[in-house]
C-alpha cells in the first residue's frame, strides 16, 4: 500500500460511569470531577492506530492526531491516546467553550479539524458511538454537515483503499455494507475491534510526544459562538429523579415462580 | 403554511403506532404537514387525513434509501422551507436522530432529542445522565428539531378530517454528493419478538443463565416481551449483541423489566432503570439489582423462571 493516512481521533474525557453522576451550576452541565477517557472513544484510537500500523506506522508518515475538546482535565484524555500510540496530541480549550451545546460543539470542532488540515487534509475523522455522558449521538453529524463530508456511523468494521472507505453497520433488522469516499467523518461500535493497553514503551514514548494546546483564536472562532452564547439550545430547568427504592424481596421456597405472576396479575401487567 | 413539519420514512402499507404519535402530538402544536420518503399508499393517505394533516411532501427522487442521512437531511431541509415550518418531529431512532443532527445544522436550528413531552410554548422536556435527572429544554433559534421518544402520547385523529394536498420537493443537486452510499443490505432473521426499545414488557438476562438463555426466552414468549441482556451475556456470545441493555446498550423504559441472573452494576441501571416497575431473580442476595427491584426474588432462576412461565400460560389459558 502506497498512501498514508491523517486520521484525527475525537477523544473525550467523560465521567466515569462507575460513579453516580450530576448536573451542576449554571445551564445544568455535567459535572466532570472523576473524569477517564471516555471508554468508546478507544475503539475509535484503536481504529486509527490499527489502518496507520498497516501502512507502516509514524515512521511511515501515517499520523494519528487525537483532539479533546474540554477545560484542563480533557487533556488527560489526549494522554492516554498518545499512551496508546497516537503520533500527536491537540487540546483544545477555552473559557468561552463551557456550556457548549452539540451545534456549538461541532462548530469548534470543525474548525480545530480544518486547522489542523491547513498543511496537509485530514482523511479521516473518527470518533466512538456515543459520548457516555451526554448521549445525544449528535456530534458526529453534524460535524460532517459542517465539514460537507459523508458520515458513517456505528462502523462494526472499517477497511480503506484508494481514497475510499468500505464500513460494516449493523442495525437490529439488517447489516449492511456502505462506502464513501475520503474524507470522511466516521463513528465506530464497541465491535470494531479489542482496544489494547498502554504498554511501559508506549508510557516512555508518551513523553516525549508534545500536546499542541489550541485556543478558539488559533482557530478563528468568535467566542459568541461557542458556548452558552453560541449554543441553539438551552436547559431551562433540570430535577433529580427520586431514586428508586427496594420494594418486596423474597426467597425462593419452591413457590416463588407463582408468587412472581401473583404480582405481576395485582399490577395488571398479564 | 403549516407550522410543525412531520419526517415519515418508508410508511409502508399502515403508519406505525410511533408515527401516529408524532401526529397527534404535531397537531397539539400547530397545523401540521409530513414530509414522506418511499411509496405512499392509499392506506396511509387516509391515515393523514383523519389525523387531520393539511399538506404531505414527497421527495423529487426516488433513491434516498439508497445513502446515508445526508441526502434525506437535504430532502428535509428543502420541505420545511416549503412548508414554513418552525417545529420539525422526527422518531428518536439512530437515524432519525442523525437526520435531525444533519438538519439543524442546514437550518441552523436547535436540536433536542429523546423528548418525552412538548408543552405549548415549545419547552421539549427529557430524561438524561441515564434517567437520573429528568430536564426541561428549549431552543433559541426559530425552528426547532425535534426527535420523541415512541410511548409517550396517546395516537388520537383529528374532530373532523382533512383532505391533505400532496406537493413534490425538488431535492438539490448536490444532496448525494457528501453522503456515503449503501452498497448492500442483508435483513436479519426476524425474532417475531416486539422490538426490544419500544417493547412493553422485557425479560432480560444476564452470567447467571451460564449460556442458557431458554428459560429467558420462554417467558418472553409467554409474556409477549423482548429479551434483553446483559454486557456479561452478549460479550460472552450467549445472545446477539443487539439484545444488550445498558450504558453501552440500548435504553428501554418499558413498563415491566423482568432481571434473571443479573448482578445490576450501574452500567445495566444505566440501561434499564426508568422502567415502570422492575423484578429482580437472582441468587445473590447481595445483587445490586435488588436495591431497585419493586419485587425480587432471591432464588435459582432455573427454578423460578420456568415455574412462571407455567403458571402464566396456565392463567391465560
Amino acid at each position: 500500500m502506497e498512501e498514508t493516512l491523517k486520521i484525527i481521533v475525537l477523544v473525550k474525557h467523560v465521567p466515569d460511569t462507575q460513579f453516580d453522576r450530576h448536573l451542576n451550576g449554571e445551564g445544568y452541565t455535567t459535572d466532570r470531577g472523576e473524569s477517564i477517557l471516555s471508554e468508546l472513544d478507544e475503539y475509535a484510537l484503536e481504529a486509527a492506530l490499527q489502518l496507520a500500523e498497516a501502512r507502516g506506522g509514524g515512521k511511515a508518515g501515517n499520523q494519528v492526531i487525537a483532539l479533546s475538546m474540554g477545560p484542563s482535565g480533557a487533556v488527560n484524555a489526549v494522554k492516554k491516546s498518545l499512551q496508546m500510540g497516537a503520533t500527536e496530541g491537540v487540546h483544545l480549550t477555552d473559557d468561552a467553550l463551557p456550556g457548549s451545546d452539540a451545534a456549538a460543539t461541532s462548530l469548534a470542532l470543525a474548525a480545530a479539524i480544518r486547522h489542523l488540515g491547513a498543511g496537509a487534509p485530514v482523511d479521516l475523522v473518527l470518533t466512538g458511538m456515543a459520548s457516555t455522558d451526554g448521549e445525544t449521538s449528535l456530534v458526529p453529524a453534524q460535524l460532517a454537515e459542517r465539514l460537507g463530508l459523508p458520515q458513517v456511523t456505528f462502523a462494526s468494521s472499517l477497511e480503506v483503499d484508494g481514497g475510499r472507505l468500505t464500513a460494516r453497520r449493523d442495525a437490529d433488522t439488517y447489516s449492511e455494507t456502505v462506502e464513501a469516499s475520503l474524507p470522511a467523518v466516521v463513528s465506530v461500535t464497541d465491535q470494531i475491534n479489542e482496544p489494547r493497553y498502554p504498554n511501559f514503551k508506549g508510557i516512555i514514548a508518551a513523553k516525549r510526544k508534545s500536546i499542541t494546546t489550541l485556543s478558539l483564536s488559533d482557530i478563528g472562532v468568535d467566542p459568541s459562538q461557542v458556548g452558552h452564547a453560541g449554543s441553539w439550545t438551552t436547559v431551562t430547568s433540570a430535577e433529580e429523579r427520586p431514586p428508586r427504592t427496594a420494594g418486596t424481596i423474597i426467597t425462593d421456597e419452591g413457590d416463588a415462580g407463582i408468587k412472581l405472576v401473583d404480582f405481576l396479575a395485582a399490577q395488571k401487567l398479564l | 403554511m403549516a407550522n410543525v413539519l412531520i419526517f415519515i420514512d418508508n410508511p409502508g402499507a399502515a403508519l406505525k403506532k410511533s408515527s401516529l404519535e408524532l401526529l397527534t402530538l404535531g397537531r397539539s402544536l400547530g397545523e401540521t404537514a409530513v414530509a414522506v420518503n418511499g411509496d405512499l399508499g392509499s392506506g396511509v393517505s387516509a391515515a393523514f387525513a383523519d389525523y387531520g394533516v393539511s399538506s404531505v411532501y414527497r421527495p423529487s427522487v426516488q433513491d434516498l434509501d439508497d445513502y446515508l442521512v445526508a441526502a434525506k437531511a437535504a430532502y428535509l431541509a428543502a420541505a420545511v422551507q416549503a412548508a414554513g415550518a418552525t417545529t420539525v418531529l422526527l422518531d428518536n431512532s439512530p437515524e432519525g436522530k442523525e437526520i435531525a443532527a444533519r438538519l439543524g445544522i442546514r437550518l441552523s436550528a436547535g436540536v433536542i432529542t429523546d423528548v418525552v413531552a412538548v408543552d405549548q410554548d415549545g419547552t421539549a422536556h427529557k430524561s438524561v445522565l441515564a434517567g437520573s435527572y429528568t430536564t426541561a429544554a428549549k431552543t433559541t433559534t426559530p425552528v426547532s428539531v425535534l426527535t420523541v421518544k415512541a410511548n409517550n402520547v396517546a395516537p388520537e385523529p383529528a374532530a373532523g378530517p382533512s383532505a391533505p394536498e400532496t406537493t413534490t420537493i425538488d431535492v438539490p443537486a448536490d444532496s448525494t454528493s457528501a453522503a456515503a452510499r449503501i452498497t448492500s443490505r442483508e435483513q436479519k432473521v426476524a425474532s417475531g419478538r416486539p422490538d426490544l426499545t419500544d417493547a412493553r414488557i422485557v425479560v432480560a438476562g444476564g452470567r447467571g443463565l451460564d449460556g442458557d438463555f431458554g428459560p429467558v426466552e420462554q417467558l418472553a414468549d409467554a409474556l409477549g416481551a423482548a429479551v434483553g441482556a446483559s454486557r456479561a451475556a452478549t460479550d460472552a456470545g450467549w445472545i446477539s449483541h443487539d439484545a444488550q441493555v445498558g450504558q453501552t446498550g440500548k435504553t428501554v423504559s418499558p413498563q415491566l423489566y423482568i432481571s434473571a441472573g443479573i448482578s445490576g452494576a450501574i452500567q445495566q441501571k444505566a440501561g434499564m432503570q426508568t422502567a415502570k416497575v422492575i423484578v429482580a431473580v437472582n441468587k445473590d442476595a447481595e445483587s445490586p439489582v435488588f436495591e431497585i427491584a419493586d419485587f425480587g426474588i432471591i432464588g435459582d432462576l432455573f427454578d423460578v423462571l420456568p415455574q412462571a412461565t407455567e403458571e402464566i400460560k396456565k392463567r391465560k389459558g
